[in-house]
This record gives structure tokens, sequence and C-alpha cells, in this order.
């Protein structure tokens, strides 16, 4: 490591990882209620869970990019983080915010967690991916002003790269649009039409600069690539990612009330969203292949090898198949929409989070690489938990071409709770994969465990 | 990628095709904003109706069902709920309010939210309004959602 502050890191990943575990359980839970509906009943409905499921999923990927921006912009930009003590001080305030958020889901009714929390003075709360309470929220931006501010000096006093300055668009771009979030008018068209300049602008957007910047990195820095070569490649990447995305937040204005033109302008422009996808499956392997060393850490190298390739199968080809409109016409809000939804964060988001700590992890725990031993127990992990990933995502996308035959397609068409009752084999059959993916995510956690002798230093 | 390809041309294309296709996609909400009214049924809003979207937030509904397509997948969309219950809020009321606090054994069941009068009136009312908002190819496909 070289730089003493980039260790504050290490908690943000340790955190993630901790959160990702509640995710896949909570997760696990849910898949039981889709075949077993009273599992749980009343003490955890479906709803609470999807809250707790959901929102650890974003909590936990907020706190892998903050830490691999902490790990990472030190060392483009060549100095020591402008205040580790403010990171370690926002670490703290998030995880107790985040715990208590949790909690509250958990504990509360949510209509008394709104009260509690006095959602009628400013009411945000009970839009999907968007229920924190109201105060949590102002947390969130008050953190994430914390860590910009934190980020952004260390960057501006410090070598400027392409890399640490595209991370850092990506770090405003994600706090300037999520103060959408407190915009929530009684009109239903206008909550929803700026609902997703929060979601789409997040995930289809500025979320993927910082994925880009932080793949850049990691790949400088396992296969020794010329900068220039890969730089030219991510601004190119990124171009096309903002080309593509902006335009095509209007794959979402098809059926909410909004004018006609969104469909064909959303068909068009989203149709193109795989593009960045492809060239960033290119870009990985173009750079593995022309390396010019051989990184110890053969793990980091097949997350980032991972991340491409399924960032571009679950973002790019399961979002393609539904996102013309006379497609998602049919397809719109069905187990379509939860099976592109799971391939994607998980190849584009999980990943990636897994890639830069699978690359600082060791080198935060004193060592380039882990031994062989560990290394070969997280790829085990790595291969686990993606096929697993993969036979959700085509579990659920059998289910989903079920459910849109049957309640939508058909001349006859079926209630939904009929629908979703022939249905479900398929929910079985996800259900089980999703025991493997918890498998690998075991494996992946006892994989920091394992004792070795002989690791290079 | 080849020499004559520069990085400083790589980042023009990216700055340039940013700011362009952002200050296209704020023209595109400008003039959504001003084509909406014809369609978004917003003479439909009143009080009881914003409450009904306060009861909606504030029991996080979303979290199993979809409303005009977004939401959780695990129950019935209900932008056209009001349809499918026979244009009759007073089914959708006494559907929310019958339902069991124990669930149904095996089976899925919407939770019993204790609902005042005030607030299920509000809640169906809602319904109402979503159900008339003009969506492009009138969607959902049909009846069922």
């Amino acid at each position: 490591m070289k730089y003493q502050s980039q260790l504050v890191a290490k908690n943000y990943f340790i955190a993630a990882i901790l959160l990702f575990t509640g995710q896949i359980l909570f997760g696990l839970i849910m898949g039981l209620q889709y075949v077993v509906g009273d599992f749980l009943f009343p003490e955890i409905p479906f709803n609470v869970a999807r809250m707790v499921h959901t929102n650890l999923l974003i909590v936990w990927l907020l706190f892998a990019f903050m830490g691999a921006a902490y790990f990472l912009v030190p060392e483009e930009s060549e100095r020591e983080l402008y205040a580790p003590w403010l990171a370690t001080l926002m670490f703290w305030i998030f995880l107790i915010a985040g715990a208590l958020t949790v909690i509250g889901y958990l504990l509360f009714t949510y209509s008394d967690l709104a009260a509690l929390t006095r959602n009628e003075l400013f009411p945000t709360m009970g839009r999907e991916f968007l229920e924190q309470p109201t105060i949590t929220k102002i947390g969130i931006v008050i953190v994430a002003l914390a860590f910009i501010f934190n980020i952004g000096m260390t960057v501006l006093t410090g070598r400027k790269t392409v890399i640490s300055l595209v991370l850092l668009t990506g770090l405003v771009g994600l706090a300037v649009f999520f103060l959408f979030s407190f915009y929530n008018p009684d009109n239903l068209v206008l909550d929803k039409y700026y609902w997703w300049w929060v979601v789409h602008l997040w995930v289809e957007g500025v979320w993927e600069l910082i994925l880009g910047s932080i793949l850049a990195f990691v790949l400088i820095k396992v296969t020794g690539v010329d900068r220039e070569v890969i730089e030219k490649w991510l601004y190119i990447i990124i171009a096309m990612t903002l080309i593509t995305g902006i335009i095509g937040t209007g794959h979402h204005y098809f059926w909410i009330g909004t004018p006609d033109y969104w469909q064909w302008l959303g068909s068009v422009f989203s149709a193109m969203e795989p593009i960045p996808f492809f060239m960033m499956t290119l870009f990985a392997f173009n750079m593995v292949n022309k390396r010019r060393r051989e990184h110890p850490n053969k793990a980091a190298v097949l997350w980032a090898l991972g991340t491409a390739v399924m960032a571009f199968l679950g973002a790019g080809v399961w979002g393609f198949l539904h996102t013309l409109a006379p497609v998602n016409f049919y397809t719109h809000g069905t187990q379509i929409t939860a099976a592109h939804g799971h391939m994607a964060f998980y190849g584009a988001y999980v990943m990636i989070s897994l890639t830069i700590i699978s690359y600082a992890m060791p080198i935060m725990r004193g060592r380039t690489a882990n031994g062989e031993k560990a290394q070969v127990l997280e790829m085990w992990s790595f291969w686990l938990m993606t096929i697993a990933m993969v036979f959700i995502t085509l579990f659920l996308t059998a289910a989903g071409i079920l459910q849109v035959y049957l309640q939508r397609f058909t001349e006859d068409p079926v209630p939904f709770m009929v629908a979703q009752q022939k249905i479900e084999i398929f929910y079985w059959l996800r259900e089980f994969t999703g025991l493997v993916f918890l498998i690998g995510l075991v494996l992946y956690i006892y994989s920091f465990f394992v004792k070795e002798e002989n690791v290079a230093a | 990628m080849r020499e004559t390809f520069t990085k400083s041309m790589a980042r023009n294309i990216y700055y340039g095709g940013a700011v362009f296709f952002f200050l296209l996609f704020l023209a595109l909400t400008y003039d959504t904003h001003q084509v909406l009214p014809s369609g978004d049924n917003h003479e439909a809003i009143n009080e009881v109706v914003a409450l009904g979207k306060k009861v909606w937030e504030e029991n996080d509904c979303i979290g199993c069902h979809t409303l005009l397509g977004e939401g959780a997948y695990f129950a019935p969309e209900l932008g056209n709920v009001y349809t499918r219950f026979g244009e009759s809020t007073d089914a959708i009321k006494l559907f929310i309010k019958s339902r069991p606090a124990k669930g149904v054994p095996g089976r899925r069941s919407m939770p019993q939210f204790n609902l005042t009068d005030e607030e299920l009136e509000a809640i169906a009312q809602f319904l109402k309004y979503v159900d008339g908002i003009k969506t492009a190819r009138d969607w959902p496909p049909n009846i069922q959602g």
C-alpha cells in the first residue's frame, strides 16, 4: 500500500460484505414467500423483506463505492487522503444510520415508522427503493457531501488522472441526482417522472462512470498496460454510456402517462445502451490479453473479467430483451423485469465491488495477493455465485415469459394470482439456486480467513 | 484503437456527448411538462386523493404491488384496479378492510392495515385517480393488469 490513509477503505469493505450477506438472507426469505405465501407472515410481510433486500443492496454498494474511492483516489492523486478522520467518522455515521433504518423496518410497522420519523412534515417515504425515512435520506446527503468533499479535495490538490476525475464526476452525479428523492408531488405522473431521475440516472448513468473508473484502475494495476490506452477506453465507454443512457431514460416513460414520443426515443436510445457494456467486455479482455505483467492476484483478474461479461449480459442483453416499447407493452412490471434487475445489478455493481475488494483487501492486509488456497476458494465462490445468478435469471425469465403469456398475451387472460400459481415451479427452482448463491457467498467470506504460509508480501 | 484516434478526441466525445444529450433531455422534460396536463388526470387530484397517496406511501403498498407497472411483482397491478373491481370504490375498500390479520395458511395474503374510514376512502379515491391517468395504448394490456 502506497499511502497510509488508503487503509480507511478496509472498514467500508468489511461493512459492505456484511450487509451483502444480510441482503442475500432477505432475498431467500422473499424467494420462499413467493411459493410459501404465509412464511413469516404477518411478522415479516413481503414488502418489508423486499425493502430490506433492496435497501441493503443500495447501502452496501454505496459502502463499496466509497471504500473504492478512498482506496484508489490517494494512489491516483499521489497524496494522502485530505481528511482520513472524516472518512472514518462518516463510516460510523453511515453504518449506524443504515443499521437503525433497517432495524426500524423490521421492528415497526411501516406506517408507525413513518409516524415516528415525522414523515408528514416532509413526505418522501414509501416509493420503491426510496423507502428510507426522510431523516435517513438527509443523513445520506450529509454523508455523501462529506465524502465528496474529502475525495474532491484529495483529487484537486493532487495529481489529476482521468480515472480519478471520472470517478469524482460519477460521485457528484450520484449525490446530485439523489436530491430528486426529496421531490414527491401529489401528481403521480410527475412523481414517477422524477423518481427515475434518481433510479435510472443512477444505475444506467452515473454509477456506470463509477464502475468504469474502478474497472480501469484495477486493470491498470493487474495488467500493467499503459495508462494512456486504458484512459482512452474509459473515455469512450463512458461517452457511450451517457450518449445512450440519458435519453434512454425514456424506456421508463412508456406507460406512466407521459407523451407518446418517449416510445420512440426510449426504444431507440435504450436499444443502444448495451454498446458501452459490450465495449467494456472488449476493453477488459483486450487489456488482460495485452498484459505486461503477471499479477499474483488471479482472483481479482477473474472478477474484473467477470464483471465485464456479466454486466454486458445482465444490463446489456437482458435489458435489451424487453426495452423496445412493443415488447415492453407486454413485459412491463413482470418477472422479466425481476430477471433483468437481478443479473444487471449482480453483473455490473456487485461484481465491480467484489473486484476492487478482491484487489485491495490483500494489499490492506499487508500482501500483494492472497495465497493459493484462499484464491482458489475465492474463485470457487466466484463461479458458484455467478452461475447461480445466471440460473436465477434464467428461471425468472422463464417465469416471466409464462406470466406474460397467461396474464397478458393469450385470448383469455387469467388473473395475476392464477398465473402466479401456474409458474410456481420456476419460483422453487429460483429459491434452490438462491441457496447455491448463499453457499458461494459463505465460501467467499471464508476465503478471508484461510491461514497460509509462504504468502508473498 | 489506432493512434489516429487520440485520447483527447475520446475526451471531447465524452464531454460533448454528455452535455448535448443532457441538454436534450432537459428540453424533452420541458416539453413533457407542457404536454402532460392533457392526460395526467391532474384535475382529479383533490385533498382526498392527496391523502390517498400518503396512505399508499406510508403503508409501502409498492413493496408488493405494481402501480402502472412499477413496484414489486408479488401482488396484482393496481393502476387499473378500479376498472377491475367494477368501477366501485366500495369494492376496493371492502377488499382492503377484510384482509385476515393472521393471513391465509400457505398462501400470499395482504396484511391487515387497520385503516380508518377516512384513509380507506382516500386510498380508494387515489386508485380511482390513477386509473384515470391516460397511459399510452391504454396500458396495461387487459383488465388483469
